[in-house]
């Protein structure tokens, strides 16, 4: 199979268009719970999370650990299956997809950077920032090409060729945000992008993202326990025990979640 | 993606050795002990082999191997000719003697009596001399590794003698044989000069030779020599596998290669089955991200396969690189001549090597299959 990046990549300031007008909703959870094992040995991790991140914002999933937040993010990604309740990213209910158009719209719409930047070892920079494009079938040449521009972007292309081991966490972190950028996916999801960096490199990180992520069209959600960085979210979503507590806005300010308050 | 693959598996040097490694000393093990097996096989048929003039041997009907001769009377000779659909049958000596160079060297010899009249089982290719010298009085043709085992480190040369049971013969002729399974000397005579110079026994005659007339149905004619003589009558190859069986049935050398063969087996998969087994492992969270960012769990079957593919295609060109080299190193020296690693072990190796590779694989796939891609983001 070969792709051009026409077919999967949009410019990054450009995400993919909606039907609608107004801002579209990137992510939609409904009565999401999630249960781990079985018997005396059941665990609830979701108590029924309802929460919707508009595009075109950053949204922070913010609270202390154990309380959820890693699960519900790997069901708003498709990584994991609810035990009950619904997703939709961008209208496009994640149940109704099989196992194969699930992991095919993943490819294609979401973008992942991690806590450990997760990058291979044996690639470059440029390399790896690409195998998003590899992954669906983009020519490497082609591909390494482009996230070779994306890398200029998040102020990475001096090092594009550039192993992992030389470079800094920091610098780690911005490859691993072009590589979830390369696609040009809908969604972003970070994974505690600052907590293995120093605060200034975490400051760096926040503002790249803000820069480069942040577009209409586009979602971010941002999980993190570092206070730090809730400056830059627009949305904060606080979760506690398996339920959202509080969701609380940049323009509207704090909202309690009882009654369905998004 | 199977770009991908190879980034990953030369990425980590040490293990992508190690797999290596591991593959290639099973290959080599399995290639090498089954190649010599095969050749030390080959050799105790050889003089069946050489001899490529009649049909059909008879012999008694109760020998094992062409090495253990029971002699015939004389007269079974004219009996087998007047077998219908014989052409011709003529007799052929085979015995051991012991003989001594004027050195004072002593050697046991592989003593071959070939029809007076016709030399029927006279090697093929001479090297020095000609067959027909060996109608002169006490001839004696010797294979060149039996003259260099008579005469260590000097030149091939005719009209040396040598004694066989106080008899003396003189070398005419220096022949190439294919190499006996015990490394004897093979010496060629007349088969009245061979039952001149052998012990004494009643009867000398240790096989006869026979030739089916054109269009004559070989088995047919077996069944019939041995339904009209109660002799064993065979096919040169049922002969050459009759004393094969009895090689393996009586000795313990398909058990000491066999064991050689199954350790290169077992532990050219332990090594690349554990290697890439802990690969996979140490990579599983890269796998999972791949799972994670939209790579199929097809695709990572696929990844890992190309992985073994390709540890598998050098380990195996590795191994089979060492034991050609051995080959051909060896390939001069006497009492190694003849040992080769036929296309059919090549062939079984890898097939071997490929159930080694696609074992190791398996446990990494399992692994990676049921791998949540959730392990991201723990």
């Amino acid at each position: 199979m070969t792709a051009t990046l026409d077919d999967v990549s949009r410019p990054i300031t450009q995400p993919a268009a909606t039907a609608s007008d107004a801002p579209p909703l990137a992510v939609v959870c409904r009565g999401v719970t999630k249960e781990f094992g079985s018997g005396d040995a059941k665990v609830q991790v979701l108590l029924g999370v309802d929460v919707d991140i508009p595009a075109g914002e950053m949204a922070l999933l913010v609270g202390p650990s154990g309380c959820g937040k890693t699960t519900l993010i790997s069901i708003i990604c498709g990584l994991l299956t609810p035990t009950a309740g619904t997703v939709a990213l961008f209208g496009v209910e994640q149940q109704k997809l099989t196992g194969r158009q699930l992991v095919d719209f993943r490819g294609k719409n979401v973008g992942f950077v991690f806590q450990q930047y997760n990058l291979l070892p044996a690639l470059t920079a440029a390399e790896n920032a690409a195998v998003p494009l590899i992954i669906q079938g983009v020519p490497r040449k082609q591909a390494v090409a482009r996230a070779t521009e994306v890398l200029d972007q998040v102020g990475m292309g001096h090092r594009a060729n550039s192993r992992p081991a030389q470079l800094s966490g920091g610098q780690q972190q911005r490859v691993a945000i072009a590589r979830a950028l390369v696609h040009s996916p809908r969604l972003l999801v970070c994974d505690e992008p600052t907590a293995a960096l120093d605060a200034q490199s975490g400051q760096t990180v926040m503002e790249l993202l803000r820069e480069t992520a942040v577009q209409p069209g586009r979602g971010v959600l941002i999980v993190t326990h570092d206070h730090r960085v809730f400056a830059y979210g627009d949305r904060i979503v606080r979760m506690s025990d398996g339920r959202i507590e509080s969701v609380e806005t940049k323009a509207a300010g704090t909202h309690a979640a009882e009654g369905g308050a998004h | 993606m199977n770009w991908i693959a190879w980034k990953m598996l030369t990425g980590d040097r040490t293990k992508y050795l190690g797999i290596v490694f591991g593959v290639a000393f099973g290959s080599v093990l399995i290639a090498h002990q089954t190649s010599i097996f095969v050749s030390l096989m080959k050799r105790t048929g050889s003089q069946i082999l050489d001899i490529t003039e009649p049909d059909i041997w008879v012999m008694d009907k109760e020998l094992q191997s062409v090495d253990e001769v029971r002699t015939l009377p004389e007269t079974d000779v004219y009996r087998v000719r007047g077998v219908p659909g014989v052409e011709w049958a003529v007799r052929l000596f085979k015995g051991q003697v012991t003989a001594r160079t004027p050195g004072g060297i002593y050697r046991q010899c592989i003593l071959m009596g070939l029809d007076d009249a016709t030399l029927i089982g006279a090697p093929r290719t001479m090297l020095l001399g000609t067959l027909a010298d060996l109608r002169r009085p006490d001839a004696l043709i010797v294979d060149a590794a039996g003259y260099s085992y008579l005469f260590p480190g000097e030149p091939l040369e005719l009209g040396k003698t040598i004694e066989i049971n106080d008899h003396r013969g003189v070398i005419v002729g220096v022949c190439e044989t294919s190499p006996p399974f015990i490394t004897f000397p093979i010496v060629f005579a007349r088969y009245s000069t061979a039952t001149l110079v052998a012990p004494k026994e009643r009867n000398t005659l240790g096989f006869v030779l026979a030739k089916a007339v054109p269009g004559q149905s070989i088995p047919e004619l077996c069944r019939r020599i041995e339904a009209t003589t109660e002799l064993k009558a065979m096919s040169q190859l049922e002969f050459v596998w009759l004393t094969v069986g009895y090689y393996i049935k009586t000795t313990g050398i398909p058990v000491n290669f066999g064991i050689t063969v199954m350790l290169g087996f077992v532990v050219g998969t332990a090594i690349a089955g554990q290697t890439f087994y802990l690969f996979t492992i140490e990579n599983l969270k890269q796998f999972g991200n791949l799972k994670a960012m939209g790579v199929s769990n097809g695709r990572i079957v696929g990844m890992i396969l190309f992985q073994g593919a390709i540890v598998g295609v050098i380990g195996f060109g590795i191994g089979m690189g060492l034991s050609a080299a051995f080959f051909e190193g060896t390939k001069d020296i006497v009492h190694l001549k003849g040992f080769a690693m036929p296309w059919q072990v090549m062939a079984m190796t890898a097939v071997t090597v490929i159930i080694i590779v696609g074992l190791a694989s398996l446990l990494s796939i399992r692994k990676v299959l049921v791998l949540e891609p959730a392990v991201v983001f723990k």
